[in-house]
Parts: structure tokens; C-alpha cells; sequence
């Protein structure tokens, strides 16, 4: 079973314990967008094969969301940050290009 | 192509069962075809026969990755039905139901179509409300289903506990012709078929890349070296985000995984397929006695084709109550899928930004019931340029706000 470490409480959450929420860092589009650009916020997903950051909810647990990177073929967890950034920190980043060496963010 | 028959079975039965040949070709691949579709699975294969036997579009290869039929085509619970609310959807699904009923013969192959009912449970006030205006949905698309009452239900399904305390059978969306086949024999009957015409199925031949010239698709490149088209037709499921990356475009959708499994077989015990959308489950009996088991998708990104251990548990769970006697049997299996799911739940048949490219995608955890009406539509969209079948499929449909939303309407599991 999936097994997230909340960097809200500290918890070992396991899957049961979170619900997901989807591709992390989009970027909100609101009235005066563009068309192109509302549906790439609403629908088009990176949906990569390979590393992941996505959004959790530490639902039955500290209530909190965190972001995770995370392997969508080994489901290697990269490790899980705070909710309120734009990119994972360095160190997770460091684990995932020893993995990925050519691993670009939103690439 | 050697017909099969019962003269067939006779004649071979005489001598040991030593004549019966390959059932399709293993070529190697020509430097060009007319036509190259990625994906050997059942849309794959549906839409190259149907460009053969419809269009006499014949110079075609099929290029599978792995093994033919071996991704979703060969991991689904089989059900087929057409009792969908929304027009371009009840359109699409009664069309491979209707094609179902005669693909035995069309094909020459016994994909053992099974025409034996299909009911969709309704468990809470809200849902018996929703399926009684599918029904008259239904009526006007000329699909035939009915509401049909709890007594009915207890009726053609006696194993099912109809006055649970917490989800009751409150009565039932019935699809007399609607039913079950065998999954891989779809696949190899429009392989045969395929082969026979002259086609050449590449199996274990990965697309590395997409080859374009100046907007335009001019080939794959692949582990057995570059192939070059005028027309490139994408049928991937799981797949789809990666081969249109290669192809330079993005598509709104999420790659999941999606579950199944089969108990220990028994006795027959149930004669029709029934599905529980209230509590995420569906459930069947195949020919050899294994109860097919299917529930709800994992929500988070999947490439592994491995599903979590806590959905199995969920829809079995949620199943015991309707049906009491399972709780004592053995589970036999478990595997998963990966499914590709839209912003609407309904799947994507369109042409792309890439000039001569096709994709046909978005199934997400109703493809199986579609191939042969997928493949019909997609084989008119890429040999004439459109069809009335996909049209609404577009994928400029999220663009324009014109959803065909069959999740509002199914709940879950369609």
C-alpha cells in the first residue's frame, strides 16, 4: 500500500488515511483568461509516465494538504512537501535526478 | 484463412488435430504503409478491420508494443451494454451492441456473445429517479431497456438480498440485450480478420517517436526501426499521454488504474450481469464458473498496471450486503488495468493538431462494450475525415464547453 509521510503532522499516512487530489502546481486561470488557457487549467493533465507531483489530502488524519513526488511505474515515493510552494524542495529534487537526470519540472 | 467450422472440427478431429494453421501472420514491417494504428488491442484492431472491410483501406499495419489484446482488452469484466443517457453516447454503444450480436459471423470467430441481460441496480431514491430518466432516455434513441421492480429483480437474479438495511433493491435499469463475450477473442477474431486481408500486425515493436514534417505526421520510429505513413491512427488507452507527447500535443486526460477480479469458480449461480453503481460494483458469471468482479478506480496516476489493495477490499465489501452468499468464497485473482480517463468520462475519437494523425482514446473504464462500434466510427473518421458516429467525440469538445457528461449521468462505473 502507498505509504505518504504528512509534512503537516508527521504521520506515516498509509493510502487509506489520504485522499487524492490531483496534478499539483496548476496554475489558476480566472476571468479575462484565454480559452486555450482555461482549458489547459480545467482539463489538460501532464499525466506523466514517470515522476509525478500531485496534491493530497491527509483526509482521516490532520485534515491538511501536502504535495508529494512520486514514480507513476515503481511508485517510488520521492518524498512529500509543504502545499503552499511552487516546486519541491531541493533535496527532492537531488532524489528524483538521481533517478530522472534529465527530469524537468512541468516539462 | 482456413474457415473455421463444424466441418472444420471434423475434418481435423480425423487427424489428430495437426492442420489447423497460425491464426494470424507474424510479418516484418514494411518500410510503408498507408495506414499504421499503435495499439493492437480491440479498438486497434477493430478500426483496422473495419478501414479493410469498409474502405478497402488494406495497406495497414497494426504496431503493438507488447502482446496483441494484452492490455485492457484482455483485463475488463466484458460486459456490454447501450443504456446510456446522452444521445452521441447511445448512439455509439448501440452500435457495438448491435455489432456484437452478428461479430461471431462477421468474423468467423466465436467471441462467445452472451445476450444474457444486464441490470443496473437501483439502491437509493436519487438513483432510481436517474436510471427512470435513462430509460426514457432510451426510449427516444430506440434502445431497449425498462425499469423493472424489486420483485423482478429477486426474479431473474434469486442469489441477490433485494431488502438490505442499508442499500435495498428499490428496482432495477434492465437491458434484455445486453450481456457478456469473451474479451480475447474479440481481439483475436479482428486479428484473424485483420491478417487475412493482407494486414500486418508488428507485435512486441514499441513507437520510440512520432516522425512530423512540417505539421504533418510522416511516420513512427520503433524498436524495429522507422515506418513511414500518410495516416496515423493512436489506440493506446493508458498509453495515449505518452504517444501524444511524441506527437508534440497534450490531452485531457489521467492515466489510472482500474481493478478486477474472479473468485474461486462454482456452480452456476447467476445468469445475468448485474451492477451496483451505489456502493462501486459489478458482477458476473463466467462459463467457467468464476464470479468476475469489478469496482472503482484508483484516483491517483498509474503506469503499473498494479491497483491497491484497499479497492478490492471496498468493493467486495460493498457487495456482500446485495449478495450474502459471496462472503464465503475465495478469491481466485486480482489484476488491474490502466485506464484513461476524461474530464466527462467519455472517450475521445477525434483528429489532432498533427495533421494525419488520429487518436482515439479516453475510454476510461468502458471501452470493452465500445470496440466494435469504436472501431466502425474511427475507421470513417480516418478514411473520409469525419463521421456522424464520433462527431461529438471531438477534442476541441473541452474546449467549446460542449461535454458529453456521462459522469454526472452514470454516478461511477460506466
Amino acid at each position: 500500500m502507498l505509504t505518504l509521510p504528512c509534512p503537516c503532522c508527521g504521520a506515516d499516512a498509509a493510502e487509506i488515511e489520504l485522499v487524492p487530489g490531483g496534478e499539483a502546481h496548476l496554475k489558476r486561470e480566472g476571468p479575462g483568461a484565454s480559452d486555450e488557457a482555461v482549458e489547459r487549467y480545467l482539463f489538460e493533465r501532464e499525466n506523466p509516465k514517470g515522476v509525478v507531483l500531485e496534491r493530497w489530502r491527509h483526509a482521516y488524519g490532520c485534515g491538511k494538504w501536502f504535495l508529494a513526488a512520486r514514480d507513476s511505474v515503481t511508485m517510488e515515493v520521492y518524498g512529500t512537501y509543504p502545499a503552499q510552494t511552487h516546486e519541491p524542495p531541493q533535496e527532492i529534487r537531488d532524489r528524483i535526478a538521481r533517478r530522472h537526470p534529465d527530469w524537468a519540472q512541468g516539462a | 484463412m482456413k474457415r473455421y467450422s463444424a466441418f472444420a472440427i471434423a475434418r481435423e478431429a480425423a487427424r489428430y488435430h495437426t492442420g489447423w494453421g497460425r491464426a494470424w501472420r507474424k510479418p516484418q514491417p514494411k518500410a510503408r504503409y498507408d495506414v499504421v494504428i499503435v495499439g493492437a488491442g480491440g479498438h486497434g484492431l477493430a478500426t483496422a478491420y473495419y478501414l479493410g472491410k469498409n474502405f478497402g483501406i488494406k495497406n495497414v499495419a497494426i504496431i503493438e508494443k507488447g502482446w496483441l489484446g494484452g492490455g485492457n482488452t484482455g483485463r475488463n469484466t466484458t460486459i456490454i451494454r447501450s443504456n446510456y443517457l446522452q444521445d452521441p453516447s447511445a448512439a455509439l454503444y448501440e452500435k457495438a451492441r448491435s455489432l456484437y450480436e452478428g461479430l461471431s459471423q462477421d468474423l468467423n470467430y466465436n467471441v462467445m456473445f452472451s445476450p444474457r441481460g444486464v441490470m443496473m441496480l437501483a439502491q437509493t431514491e436519487h438513483e432510481l429517479r436517474g436510471y427512470q430518466r435513462t430509460v426514457h432516455a432510451n426510449r427516444l434513441q430506440g434502445i431497449d431497456t425498462e425499469m423493472i421492480s424489486p420483485r423482478e429483480v429477486k426474479r431473474l437474479c434469486p442469489i441477490m438480498n433485494i431488502d438490505g438495511p442499508r442499500y435495498p433493491v428499490l428496482g432495477a435499469l434492465w437491458q434484455v440485450r445486453g450481456g457478456t463475450a469473451r474479451h480475447d477473442a474479440v481481439a483475436w477474431g479482428y486479428a484473424r480478420a485483420c491478417s487475412d486481408m493482407g494486414m500486418d500486425i508488428i507485435q512486441n515493436c514499441e513507437v520510440t517517436a512520432v516522425l512530423r514534417e512540417g505539421g504533418r505526421v510522416t511516420g513512427v520510429s520503433t524498436t524495429q526501426g522507422d515506418i513511414s505513413c500518410d495516416k496515423l491512427g493512436i489506440v493506446v488507452a493508458g498509453h495515449s499521454g505518452v504517444l501524444a507527447e511524441m506527437a508534440g500535443f497534450r490531452l485531457p486526460l489521467e492515466s489510472v488504474a482500474l481493478q478486477a477480479l474472479v473468485s474461486e469458480p462454482i456452480k452456476p449461480a447467476i445468469d445475468v450481469v448485474v451492477m451496483a453503481n451505489t456502493v462501486h460494483g459489478y458482477l458476473s458469471q463466467s462459463d467457467k464458473g468464476e464470479l468476475v468482479i469489478g469496482g472503482g478506480t484508483d484516483g491517483y496516476i498509474n503506469y503499473a498496471q498494479r491497483g491497491s489493495f484497499q479497492h478490492v477490499e471496498e468493493t467486495v465489501r460493498a457487495l456482500i450486503e446485495t449478495f450474502p452468499m459471496i462472503s464465503r468464497l475465495k478469491m481466485l485473482r486480482q489484476w488491474a488495468g490502466i485506464v484513461d480517463v476524461t474530464g466527462d468520462r467519455s472517450p475521445i475519437l477525434s483528429k489532432t493538431p498533427l495533421e494525419g494523425c488520429y487518436i482515439n482514446c479516453g475510454w476510461g473504464t468502458g471501452g470493452f462494450k465500445a470496440i466494435p462500434g469504436s472501431g466502425w466510427g474511427f475507421a470513417e473518421l480516418m478514411a473520409k475525415g469525419s463521421s456522424p458516429l464520433t462527431e461529438a467525440f471531438g477534442l476541441n469538445r473541452f474546449r467549446e464547453g460542449r461535454f458529453i457528461d456521462e459522469s454526472v449521468a452514470a454516478g461511477v462505473a460506466h
